[in-house]
């Protein structure tokens, strides 16, 4: 509490919001840790079998998913494998872009009551996101034994791909929660537009068989660049093309720029709708 | 009027001419649909509501001051500004050090976990670092009398236990300046008097606290100073047996 005596504020002098929330983040990390934990600790809690739920529910939805499509799709070697490898991809993206935006629209009660960087809660549901993912690799790592998939160095980039797909969800979560605040119709809007979202992306079924002239749609969408990436190292074991690569690398950091200084530009008025 | 917002007076708060006003639409229209298709027929009306309208209050260090006023009289509104969670429309604050709100349950506890997890989450709320909220443990413990209870999820709490370990939490630290929003009117009278007597304890010392609360004998014993809003107007601001009297007479005469 001794720094705190030079803590001063003046409303009429604040730098921009943008930069004032990234170094409240910084100041506030040990704020995101606890946040991460009670994410992560109060949904397992009054479950018997606690975390291991992280590890079970993608195994699970891959073996329905397995079930369901492997006499559609039964050519592919590995399709365990494939599906589980975009599975946790999308998960990953799905469930913290929900958090981030009910964290804000329907959990404002704090931003109500008491200063704090407003992105902390998109900053630890991407934290929680990301303990998950890296959870979920065990399930991976079974299946592709299972399965006989190889092992190959390949998987060492993984966390590049975590990362980009990581900015890439936070960007998003933060623009439509900027725009849920005002309208909490669009936090029940975005549930539809995911599961269409998803079965626009080759997360069950593979690239092949989307026929010749749709093609080129595909290219616009950000998480086909992502999935492709996340899923590259693990499923053919090579490290993404350079083309695919670049593309996810700008559309993801874009995303996450402009998310961040979309949301910091509306942040002074949450206080007021929240 | 304040010329120089840098002369080292004493004061600890300084709000200057704050306005805050808050736009409500004049029907709630809480669809896109809807209000795409009313702002393409210009049908879009605000109803301007002025919460509070040009404030000027000065808090000076380390005393304990008092907000009255009836329901709707802009004193959320105002704690609200001195948190810095609302950005006033028009006008300054100008604060020193560190704002602790005792925080609502609900909103800095979850109740799943236990008493002395939501302990952390508080206090990384209020910005604490995660060793100083350790080393302050005991006391927290002690104060809050849980005992054992404290590593129990508090949902399993009464309202009282919840309420003594809201108020270790949020003054265990003494803070700069503490926030109390109708908090002492919860809980028994021990645990009421217990609480008066750390805030009388915290009073020409480090911490400023702030006292909102319906109940005038608590005001009375606690806060030298006081300010009555009414209809997001300063009414009054001075000693708070001043202020008191004029407001129960406008009451009485209301």
């Amino acid at each position: 509490m001794k720094t705190s005596e030079e803590l001063i504020y003046d409303s009429a002098r604040r730098g921009p919001v943008a930069l004032e929330e990234l170094r409240g983040i910084f100041q506030y990390r040990d704020l995101i840790y606890q946040l991460v934990r009670r994410d992560i600790v109060s949904r397992y809690k009054r479950s018997v079998l606690g975390i291991a739920w992280t590890l079970l529910q993608p195994l699970g939805m891959m073996i329905i998913l397995s079930l369901v499509f492997s006499t559609l799709f039964q050519s592919i070697k590995g399709y365990p494998t494939y599906i589980l490898s975009g599975l946790i991809a999308w998960t990953f993206f799905a469930q913290t872009t929900t958090a981030i935006i009910n964290q804000i629209v329907w959990g404002g009660a704090l931003l109500r009551q008491i200063y704090m960087p407003r992105t902390s809660f998109a900053v630890s549901a991407i934290g929680t996101g990301l303990v998950n993912i890296a959870l979920s690799v065990i399930p991976l790592f079974l299946i592709m034994l299972v399965t006989g998939l190889p092992f190959r160095w390949s998987l060492l980039f993984l966390p590049v791909s975590m990362l980009l797909l990581a900015a890439f969800s936070m960007g998003v979560g933060l623009i439509i929660s900027t725009v849920a605040v005002h309208f909490p119709d669009v936090a029940e809007m975005y549930s539809l537009i995911l599961t269409a979202w998803m079965y626009l992306t080759p997360i069950v079924y593979p690239e092949r068989i989307i026929p010749e002239t749709y093609r080129w749609f595909f290219n616009f969408n950000p998480m086909y660049h992502i999935v492709k990436i996340f899923r590259a190292p693990i499923f053919e074991g090579v490290i993404p093309d350079m083309k695919t690569l670049i593309v996810a690398l700008v559309v993801s950091l874009c995303t996450l720029f402009v998310g961040w200084l979309f949301f910091s530009k509306r942040a002074d008025e949450f206080a007021y709708y929240v | 009027m304040i010329t120089d917002i840098n002369s080292p007076l004493n004061d600890i708060i300084r709000i200057e001419n704050v306005s805050v006003r808050y736009l409500l639409p004049g029907e709630r229209i809480l669809t896109f649909k809807e209000y795409a298709i009313r702002l393409l027929q210009g049908r879009i009306k605000y109803i301007d509501f002025n919460a509070l309208q040009n404030v000027s209050l000065r808090i000076r260090k380390g005393e304990i001051f008092g907000i009255i006023g009836n329901n709707g009289a802009g004193k959320s509104t105002l704690l609200k500004v001195i948190s810095r969670v609302l950005i006033p429309t028009q006008g300054r604050v100008w604060i020193k050090g560190k704002v602790s709100p005792m925080l609502e349950l609900g909103a800095g506890f979850h109740p799943e976990l236990t008493g002395r997890e939501n302990v952390f989450l508080n206090g990384t709320i209020l910005g604490h670092p995660h060793h100083q909220i350790e080393e302050h443990m005991d006391e927290i413990i002690e104060f809050s009398e849980l005992g054992a209870f404290i590593d129990s999820p508090i949902r399993t709490y009464s309202s009282g236990m919840y309420a003594r370990l809201g108020f270790a939490a949020a003054t265990t630290w003494e803070p700069d300046i503490l926030i109390l929003d109708e908090v002492l009117s919860v809980g028994d009278e021990s645990f009421r008097r217990k609480c008066e007597m750390r805030m009388k304890s915290f009073r020409n010392g480090h911490t400023t606290s702030i006292l909102v609360s319906h109940s005038m004998e608590t005001v009375l014993s606690l806060c030298e100073r006081t300010a009555w809003l009414d209809h997001g107007t300063l009414r009054s601001v001075g000693p708070s047996t001043e202020v008191i009297a004029e407001y129960r007479q406008a009451q009485a005469g209301a």
